[in-house]
């Protein structure tokens, strides 16, 4: 495995973490703006709010670790990237915007209308910033942007059938995964009436996820061909793979059992994610930027991967701690606020 | 459409304001991100070493104070993060590989600050007092950390280095770790974060200031007052002497720039300082002279030869020469005010053990804050401007480094009006946490502690 194999290989494992938490964090904020003004809706944001609280701030941490990997290891393809998708990307920055201020200020805003306001923005950009990111992944996937600085078409690179597929896909697998953590949560939260209220739309987001995933393979095939032959032979594997933990969280989802749906749910993300890359293997950029092409100097991609060690040592005991506090109820008050 | 009706195409004025707003805005929050921890860990040490409840309950506050402003640096961060490639992607293309470390380095100290963050303000209640402490000193190295290594970037943009030239213009021999360790990191790093001390600890006593003008003279306020600034007032003359040195390097360094920021068109000896004026090819009109002080700043002689603009082609020196001079000259005579405001709490504590009884001084104080943040944006502006027209310094042009996307106009005019929006929503939000706090109310913030399970928080 070269440095450059193993530096795309670290970007995948950000790309991945992004797609599941990332990906369940704006799914989070798609139910709040479906969940609507009555009663239960209110209690339904009033989980979301409480399963996302501590966490939250990982969604950036992931996109940025995603950002500078592409930058300093290969400049190449993040010049290309930002500068031919520069709408969808000025549009997904502009909802990330107003996503953290939204969640950030309802629940310090005092008056009854401010706090719609920003429960409004948080949750209207909790759909169209995935979507602007898929877009940007269609773009990718299916070889609409060439190398050079908006050297692509500034329209029609993101706005084509299979960004939209992949838009639409991103919000529906994001709702998937969210719909399926907020069953747990609403265990723990003690909010029977919730539970059955979220499996329902976990069993209706995985329906919705599989039809965008199979209408996404035909349109693969007309637009995308490359993609399509990659995940129909490298990227098959994974592809049933995730297919079948799919099948399965949804069988179990409509027994109402309470262990193995989350994991199932993640590893069916996983699984296509993974298959996607396979399928685009060796080219960042398919068929016009290979990963060795577009990779920086050889010894900037030793010192990434260095970083990326300390990073593991640092960061993720840090992390396990606070994941250990959260669950023992460390961080939680009790009764009063 | 014609493109002077409508200008949709790319545009390197567009994208260097785009970039200096979403800058200037975003510098005022990593300010406050990296030094507020520390003025809350002292109030917490005071609290918990002295029994006192007042300082206990202003850590308390601040920290959900801190809550709010982390979370609007953390957006504006990442939007600068979208905007290297989004604005400058053939800056990217060209030199990612060579000074993206620091970036990777930044990435894990936001991570670690992120994470205790978190801790802190969700252990307020049931981590016990010394080990709540501790979790927070990981967030006062984490934003030291931090802000040296994003000022690394910025300052190898001054002081290029771990990287040759080929004869076409191609990039060789990358060394990652000589670009982070550049000449000029040494000194723009400490300036950056003494300013960040500086700016918040006056902003937050400012605050206190005028809650006392206003006739709350109770302990909470003075103590609120007296923490913050003591620190602000110990970084400032350490400051002076960092600031010092760094102008003293960067007319090393950079002559340009410095000849730039105090408007020397020759080259020559016994150069004049001027306080003020207006910068024309003809010299300095108007402002105060002082012969020879220019040169003596640069040397510690009057007969220090200082170069001037007329060393470069007219293409290769910044623009906006008297707004650099005045910027430099507001910010050391801001410096210069603020440390008088702090020999005067100085003298009054050791004479009567008291903050100074006049208005006069509260005054000062309330003003304090936004002067602190005019000097630090007078400081970017100087660092940014000055290095101008070049994004590598003498190795590549700014114009050869900005985006052929079009419709940047469009995202600095977004920009414009979502920033405005942000910041009133931010001031807002926090002076409406200041009136619920005054009425003793409890309430929530973004890493505020949950209700326990089966409790959801009652609805406002």
């Amino acid at each position: 495995v070269s440095n450059a194999d193993a530096v795309a290989a670290v970007l995948w494992v950000g790309v991945t973490l992004y797609a599941v938490f990332g990906g369940a964090d704006f799914g989070s904020g798609f139910w709040t703006l479906l969940a609507g003004n009555g009663e239960r809706g209110r209690k339904a944001r009033d989980l979301v709010d409480w399963a996302i609280g501590p966490v939250w701030e990982a969604n950036h941490v992931w996109l940025i670790f995603m950002l500078v990997t592409l930058w300093t290891a290969f400049p190449e393809a993040f010049a290309s990237v930002m500068s031919t998708l520069f709408i969808p990307l000025c549009l997904a920055a502009l909802g990330i915007v107003l996503r953290g201020a939204g969640f950030a200020f309802h629940r310090v805003a005092a008056r009854r209308s401010g706090r719609r306001l920003a429960e409004a923005a948080f949750a209207t950009a909790s759909v169209l910033t995935p979507f602007f990111m898929g877009t940007v992944v269609g773009a990718v996937a299916s070889g609409r942007v060439p190398v050079g600085n908006a050297a692509g078409d500034p329209v029609t690179s993101w706005l084509n059938p299979v960004s939209l597929l992949i838009g639409a896909l991103f919000v529906a697998s994001g709702a998937y995964l969210a719909a399926v953590f907020l069953v747990s949560d609403a265990r723990r939260f003690s909010a029977p009436d919730l539970v059955g209220y979220f499996a329902v739309r976990a069993r209706a987001a995985a329906l919705g996820a599989g039809v965008l995933a199979i209408a996404g393979i035909i349109v693969l095939r007309s637009d995308a061909r490359f993609m399509y032959d990659g995940l129909t032979s490298e990227g098959l594997p994974l592809v049933l793979v995730s297919l079948a933990c799919g099948a399965g969280a949804l069988i179990l989802l409509w027994r109402g059992a309470r262990r193995g749906v989350r994991a199932l749910a993640v590893a069916a993300v996983v699984a296509v994610i993974w298959g996607w890359g396979a399928a685009q293997y060796p080219y960042l950029l398919p068929q016009t930027l290979t990963i060795e092409q577009a990779a920086g100097a050889t010894e900037t991609l030793t010192t990434v991967l260095v970083v990326f060690g300390i990073a593991v040592v640092v960061v993720l005991p840090a992390l396990a701690f606070l994941f250990l506090l959260d669950q023992r109820g460390i961080l939680q008050e009790e009764g009063e606020s | 459409v014609s493109p002077e009706l409508f200008p949709l195409a790319a545009d390197l004025g567009a994208a260097r304001s785009q970039m200096a707003f979403t800058l200037g805005f975003h510098i005022i929050l990593a300010c406050i991100g990296v030094a507020f921890p520390a003025i809350i860990l002292v109030a917490n040490y005071l609290g918990l070493k002295r029994g006192d409840a007042v300082a206990l309950e202003l850590a308390q506050r601040w920290s959900k104070v801190a809550a709010v402003t982390f979370v609007v640096g953390a957006i504006t961060g990442t939007v600068l993060s979208f905007e290297m490639g989004l604005l400058w992607p053939e800056f990217m293309r060209r030199f990612g590989d060579v000074f993206g470390l620091p970036f990777a380095l930044e990435g894990i100290f936001f991570f670690t600050e992120a994470i205790f963050i978190a801790i802190y303000i969700y252990g307020w209640k049931r981590l016990s007092g010394w080990a709540h402490f501790w979790t927070g000193v990981p967030v006062v190295l984490a934003g030291l950390g931090g802000a040296w290594s994003v000022v690394a970037a910025n300052s190898w943009m001054n002081q290029p280095d771990g990287f040759k030239l080929a004869a076409d213009g191609t990039v060789t021999d990358v060394n990652a770790l000589d670009a982070f360790f550049n000449g000029a990191v040494g000194y723009e790093a400490p300036h950056m974060i003494l300013a960040a001390y500086i700016v918040t600890g006056f902003l937050v006593a400012s605050v206190y200031a005028v809650g006392m003008l206003r006739g709350r003279t109770d302990r909470h306020h003075r103590l609120g007052l007296l923490i913050p600034f003591t620190v602000a007032a110990i970084a400032t003359p350490i400051q002076f002497g960092v600031g010092d040195t760094a102008a003293r390097s960067i007319a090393k360094d950079q002559p340009i720039k410095f000849a730039a920021m105090e408007c020397v068109q020759t080259t020559h000896r016994h150069v004049t300082e001027y306080i003020y004026g207006r910068c024309t090819e003809d010299g300095v009109k108007g402002g105060i002279g002082i012969p020879g002080f220019d040169s003596w700043l640069v040397g510690f002689s009057t007969d220090t030869k200082v170069i001037g603009l007329d060393t470069v082609p007219p293409d290769e020196r910044p623009p906006a020469n008297t707004l650099l001079h005045w910027a430099f000259d507001t910010m050391v005579g801001i410096c210069t005010a603020l440390m008088a405001l702090g020999a005067w709490l100085g003298i009054a504590w050791l004479r009567r053990r008291d903050i100074p009884r006049t208005k006069w001084f509260l005054r000062a104080v309330a003003v304090s804050g936004l002067a602190a943040i005019v000097a630090l944006e007078c400081g970017w502006i100087v660092t940014e401007v000055g290095r101008q027209p070049w994004i590598v310094y003498e190795v590549m042009r700014t114009e050869d480094a900005v985006t052929q996307a079009d419709g940047v106009w469009v995202s600095l005019g977004v920009v414009l009006v979502l920033y405005t929006a942000l910041g009133i929503a931010t001031v807002m939000v926090l002076r409406a946490m200041a009136r619920r706090w005054r009425a003793a109310d409890d309430f929530d913030v973004p890493y505020g502690p949950r209700p326990a399970p089966g409790q959801p928080e009652a609805p406002q």
